[in-house]
């Protein structure tokens, strides 16, 4: 694929913070309608990839474009090509379910209409919709991160990069969650996501595997576990490479 | 207290207003046991667990834990137990060392305890070269790590430990696991949450909750043999994705869901079987899938439970 058909591209990455490297080269490409998913053990520096990716910080070397477009160059069009959520998320804690909502909504500049499908469909696969009035400081982990997931899905951004969403989050909506990205990707979405869930890395179209900075190995998972000795699953992959490696 | 019974509970329930989040909730727990405590979003499992440790009162039933009543007695009942809570609890501007040596102060551990016992938990959680970095630096997962080490820091009879592993890379959760078994095979109970299935695998038993109420109790063996009607079976081959609207509406078949790359389909034996999904596959122009027999897994425990309520 060349670069034209990105529409997210990070290019030979390097970051360090003062001792410690935490990108050593990183490369990669995702294409509209794609399902990426970034994995690696902690520390890898999956955090720092998705964050340069998303223009939080700047590489100390290479570059990241969103649609051809530096995500540091805070152009507006940039902005809302672009849908983010890191690691540690922190919602308003004393406001409510609903309030949330509404106030990303406005953030993103949703008409009502958009906002209230969005709203719906989004309350029903977290199902949190019994739980509008709640207040976020009063939600569970796990519908608490649910919450944070549902703020930064409300817009349709045509890149979305998640930091392991699906952290502490059930089995139950899990499954519903990853049908949901599907169905993103489906439409054309572009989508980056790092997950500590083997089953979930087996499950996107390409995955990465970082190891201290530097990718060990890209591919449709199934490929890459016929290449590497015919593992049975991701996780046997996983565990494998990373032990090779160290 | 019972034979050899650490935590016992009765009627135990917690209301927020008049929500109810814990809902009479009853069960004895051993010692040395590995306890696992399951249930979606918002079942009630943390509530409970703040309960156990003394760190919020029950509105109704009771509860004991190493002999000392959690109403009664909070203090006490933190003495004997280790605490890792679900949200960070660290120090984020502290290294990892003062972190551990602030809890272990707090528990009361002398200096030379101290310097003794936080290399042993750092060795124990893999993390001796990181004992100097600041852990607002750390990534997550390690951040994760080091608050189990803090944790265990007083070598407490009883462990609470609310999603332990949530976001941990794949190795660490292995060695994290096999620490737990050694733990509880010196006498050390256990009583753990997780969103990882194959984690619970490692319980001697779990109790999953529903809504507030604990709806099943028993070994991972038994809950499989009980709690997952029907049969399964893992269907491979490219293109699952496209098989799996084709198998779940199909009659007889109680549950289809994409699994790895794979599906796995459940379906009533006595309505359907594989040569009648394979022939709807084939109906449809999908062929090439490999249908095989496959055991229950506690993840299709949870999905049934939890679906049925
Ligand atoms: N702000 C920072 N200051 C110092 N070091 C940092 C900082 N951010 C990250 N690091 C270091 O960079 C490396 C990569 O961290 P990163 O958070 O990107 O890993 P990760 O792959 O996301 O891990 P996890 O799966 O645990 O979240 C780690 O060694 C980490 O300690
Ligand atoms: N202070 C509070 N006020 C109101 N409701 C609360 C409060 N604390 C907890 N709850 C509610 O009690 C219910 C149970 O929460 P709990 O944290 O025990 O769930 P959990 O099983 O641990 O879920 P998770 O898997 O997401 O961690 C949730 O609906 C939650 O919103
Ligand atoms: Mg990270
Ligand atoms: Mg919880």
């Amino acid at each position: 694929m060349n670069d034209s058909a990105r529409v997210l591209v990070a290019h030979q990455l390097h970051k360090r913070f003062k001792a410690q490297e935490a990108l050593r080269g990183l490369s990669l490409g995702v294409a509209p309608g794609e399902l990426y998913g970034l994995v690696g053990p902690d520390g890898a520096g999956k955090t720092t990839a998705l964050r340069i990716m998303a223009g939080v910080m700047g590489p100390d070397e290479g570059y990241a474009r969103i649609a051809g477009k530096d995500p540091l160059s805070g152009d507006p069009a940039v902005r809302s090509m672009l849908g983010y959520m890191p690691q540690q998320y922190s919602l308003y804690g004393d406001l409510s379910v609903d309030e949330n909502l509404a106030f990303f909504g406005k953030m993103f500049c949703l008409d009502k209409a958009t906002f209230s499908a969005q709203r719906e469909r989004l309350l029903h696969i977290t199902r949190l919709g019994r739980f509008g009035d709640r207040r976020a400081d009063a939600l569970s982990g796990g519908m608490y991160k649910k919450l944070a997931l549902a703020c930064s899905l409300l817009p349709k951004p045509r890149v979305l990069l998640l930091d392991e969403p699906t952290n502490g989050v059930d089995p139950v909506s899990r499954r519903e969650l990853w049908a949901l990205l599907f169905e993103l990707v489906e439409d054309g979405m572009a989508v980056v996501v790092s997950t500590a869930y083997m089953d979930e890395a087996e499950r996107c179209h390409r995955v990465g595997l970082l190891h201290r900075g530097q990718l060990l190995m890209e591919g449709a998972p199934t490929r890459l576990m016929a290449e590497h000795g015919n593992a049975a699953t991701f996780e046997d992959l996983f565990l494998a490479a990373v032990r090779e490696a160290a | 207290m019972k034979d050899g019974v650490v935590i016992e509970v009765e009627g135990l329930s917690r209301r927020f207003g008049h929500f109810l989040a814990v809902d009479k909730v009853s069960f004895d727990v051993k010692r040395g046991e590995i306890f696992g405590y399951l249930g979606a979003n918002g079942a009630g499992k943390s509530t409970t667990i703040r309960m156990l440790c003394g760190l919020l009162k029950p509105s109704e039933g009771r509860a004991a834990v190493n002999g000392v009543d959690v109403a009664h007695d909070p203090e006490g009942v933190k003495r004997s137990i280790g605490y890792m809570s679900q949200k960070f609890s660290l120090y984020m501007d502290l290294t990892v060392t003062e972190n551990l040596e602030f809890f272990g102060g707090a528990y009361g551990l002398s200096r030379r305890q101290l310097a003794v016992r936080t290399d042993e938990v750092l060795r124990a959680v893999d993390m001796i070269e990181q004992r100097d970095t600041r852990t607002g630096d750390l990534p997550g997962g390690m951040r994760q790590r080091v608050a189990l080490a803090s944790a265990m820091i007083h070598d407490p009879p009883i462990l609470f430990l609310d999603e332990p592993t949530a976001g941990v890379d794949p190795e660490a959760r292995r060695t994290f696991w096999q620490l737990i078994r050694t733990l509880a095979g010196q006498g050390t109970t256990i009583f753990v949450t997780t969103h990882y299935m194959d984690e619970a695998e490692y319980c001697h038993r779990i109790g999953l909750m529903v809504d507030g109420r604990l709806v099943a109790l028993d070994a991972p063996e038994v809950l499989k043999r009980t709690h997952v009607p029907g049969r399964i079976c893992r269907v491979e081959g490219s293109g699952a994705s496209r098989a799996l609207p084709v198998l779940g509406g199909l009659p007889g078949v109680l549950e289809a869901h994409p699994f790895g790359a794979g599906l796995h389909v459940r379906f009533d034996e006595t309505r359907t079987g594989m040569a009648a999904l394979q022939a709807a596959l084939h109906d449809k122009g999908l062929d090439g899938f490999a249908l095989t027999p496959i055991a229950p897994t506690l993840e299709d425990v949870f999905l049934a439970v939890v679906e049925a309520k």
